[in-house]
């Protein structure tokens, strides 16, 4: 490589990961400094961090909006592996001309868009509310039943299990499991790796999920996460420092998990359009 | 003897069938579950959305009025101008972002490339952030006195600080930035695991018969990568066609409605204003339209190129 290609390629992904980074840092940094040395620009850390988070767990509930996130993801996260799992699983050992013809009609529920559910799915939870009102407007499970499901996890698990070795389930029929036996003994622990990946991308889409829940979920006290930073960034008299903070918060959780499993995330990615 | 065996081979073909019969049920019943939940999740409320778009009143008084919510599609100019504003940043954010992923990719894919890692994680990074706080974010980096504004300004950049998100133009322009940022990197790790799957003696070859670095990358990479490149391009347009969270959190929509995007109008028509959820479903059926009208076209230009 001539001399001026490398110098060439080092200043340009240089310059590419300052800028990917510098929003972090400045978010950081403005969490640690008052909200008159934030509109000033300042770009030193300061010594403001522990009156910011005081400052915060005054004003909202950030305790209780990040326990309705966490239960949110969480259970979305296994019901979700359970039943995406179980059809791609389905969809590829049991192969069947009319199942793979179930299959891509499945697939063209990737190509609705959410803008077009919101509506009907808000009116029909709405008049479930009536009847059932442990599911209506307002519940966890409303923000959890329509998103819980989706293609893309079914077609992911269906391409990772063609690689699956069919010998394996075959002996353990043979041992006398029954279907549902050789799917949890035997390739649910195999399939550890996929499940992984799989998992990190259905928390990461829940943890942040804006449009629903800001249309189901109307009191307080059952916000997420990204309903109670977008409100505090709508406000009138936003303290920058504040807001920081509440964003460092909600941002970590993500961060750490993704730094923890990051080759499964990518891994995971990959999969999906192997 | 011989009707004895016949009776025999009966009950093994008959047991044979059943035991198919119960393989079937077994297998249906493993997909049963997703199939119910995206019938009940998506396909029903599609078919409800398109009765709606029929319909109009507010609330819960509505009555049939025919196409009328489709008429008065084209003469609704703020649908007008979010259907404007949402294919300004598809055409614009789209191309700009792929390019950039796909010219990153390349210049990471070197092997005798140092900090490798660093850079591919550091550019990857904004990919964890949620788009809600990253928005939040942006609005604040993007302010009258924010720090982007500053430092242009230290660097005598500019000589007044630029309306970011006060002028019409400007606050696009800051909308396309930030979905960039965020997007770039996700898309770059997709190039990037394909750029491995390339042979290398096609780039020496090509050396050799003397291409460019430039030639080297229209002539080659973007041939080679056309698969992914489509697969890319047609998730970022679905997704571009959805935009909400980002223009809610950085804009509003405002200046005006300088900003607002299809979804945003249908939030405001069913949330927002006096909610009018068959007008609200005929603007959701305009997203579902244009969706497959830009998937239709990039599998038509990725098509042609092919022969």
């Amino acid at each position: 490589m001539s001399k001026f290609k490398q110098i060439f390629s080092y200043s340009v992904l240089i310059l590419a990961s300052v800028i990917s980074i510098f929003p972090f840092l400045w978010m950081i940094v403005s969490s640690t400094n008052k909200s008159v040395d934030v509109t000033k620009g300042r770009l030193l850390p300061g010594s403001h961090f522990m009156q910011n988070l005081t400052n915060l767990l005054d004003t909202v509930d950030v305790v209780s909006a990040l326990i309705n996130s966490a239960k949110i993801s969480i259970i979305t996260t296994v019901v979700a592996m359970l039943i995406a799992s179980l059809a791609g699983y389905g969809f590829e050992i049991f192969k069947s001309k009319s199942k793979d013809i179930l299959f891509n009609f499945l697939l063209l529920s990737m190509m609705i868009p959410f803008a077009a559910l919101m509506v009907p799915l808000f009116r029909m939870f709405g008049s479930i509310s009536q009847t059932v009102s442990m599911i209506g407007i307002d519940t966890l499970a409303a923000v959890i039943l329509p998103t819980v499901t989706t293609a893309f996890l079914i077609f992911f698990f269906r391409q990772s299990t063609k690689m699956f070795p069919k010998e394996i389930l075959e002996a353990g029929r043979i041992d006398g499991l029954t279907e549902l036996g050789v799917f949890f003994r035997i390739y649910v622990p195999t399939m550890k790796t996929t499940y992984a990946a799989a998992a990190i991308i259905t928390f990461m889409s829940s943890w942040n999920s804006y449009l629903w829940p800001l249309v189901v979920l109307q009191s307080p006290e059952k916000q997420t996460i990204p309903l109670l930073i977008s409100n505090l960034g709508s406000s009138y008299s936003p303290d920058f420092g504040v807001i920081m903070t509440a964003i460092v918060i909600a941002t970590l959780p993500a961060a750490l998990l993704f730094f923890i499993m990051q080759k499964h995330f990518v891994a995971g990615m990959m999969g999906s359009v192997k | 003897m011989i009707p004895a065996k016949a009776n025999q081979n009966l009950q093994t073909t008959k047991s044979g069938r059943k035991i198919r019969v119960k393989n079937a049920a077994i297998g249906w019943s493993f997909v049963i579950i997703a199939t119910v939940m995206i019938c009940l999740f998506y396909f029903y409320p599609m078919v409800q959305a398109l009765i709606l778009s029929f319909q109009s009143g507010t609330g819960t008084n509505l009555t049939f009025t025919g196409i009328d919510n489709y008429a008065r599609l084209f003469k609704d100019p703020t649908f007008i101008t979010t259907v404007k504003n949402t294919v300004i940043y598809l055409v614009i954010q789209v191309p700009v972002m792929i390019l950039l992923a796909l010219f990153l990719s390349v210049l990471l894919n070197n092997k005798t490339l140092k900090l490798k890692g660093v850079f591919r994680t550091a550019i990857f990074l904004p990919c964890v952030t949620s788009l809600v706080a990253y928005s939040v974010i942006f609005k604040y980096l993007f302010g009258q006195d924010g720090i982007i504004n500053i430092m242009l300004m230290k660097v005598s950049f500019i000589s007044e600080p630029i309306q970011w998100l006060t002028d019409p133009f400007w606050a696009k322009i800051a909308i396309i930035i930030a979905i960039t940022w965020r997007w770039t990197g996700y898309n770059m790790i997709f190039y990037l695991s394909a750029l491995q799957n390339v042979d290398e003696s096609i780039y020496e070859a090509a050396k050799i018969d003397g291409a460019s670095s430039f030639q080297q990358f229209f002539k080659i990479t973007i041939p080679m990568l056309k698969p992914i490149i489509l697969f890319t391009s047609i998730t970022s347009t679905i997704g571009t066609l959805q935009l909400f969270d980002e223009v809610m959190n950085i804009t509003k929509g405002g200046p005006g409605n300088s900003t607002m995007t299809i979804s945003q109008y249908i939030y405001n028509l069913s949330f927002k204003y006096t909610p009018d959820f068959g007008y609200a479903a005929t603007v959701s059926y305009a997203i579902v339209i244009m969706i497959i009208i830009f998937s239709i076209i990039q599998f038509k230009v990725a098509g042609d190129k092919n022969e």
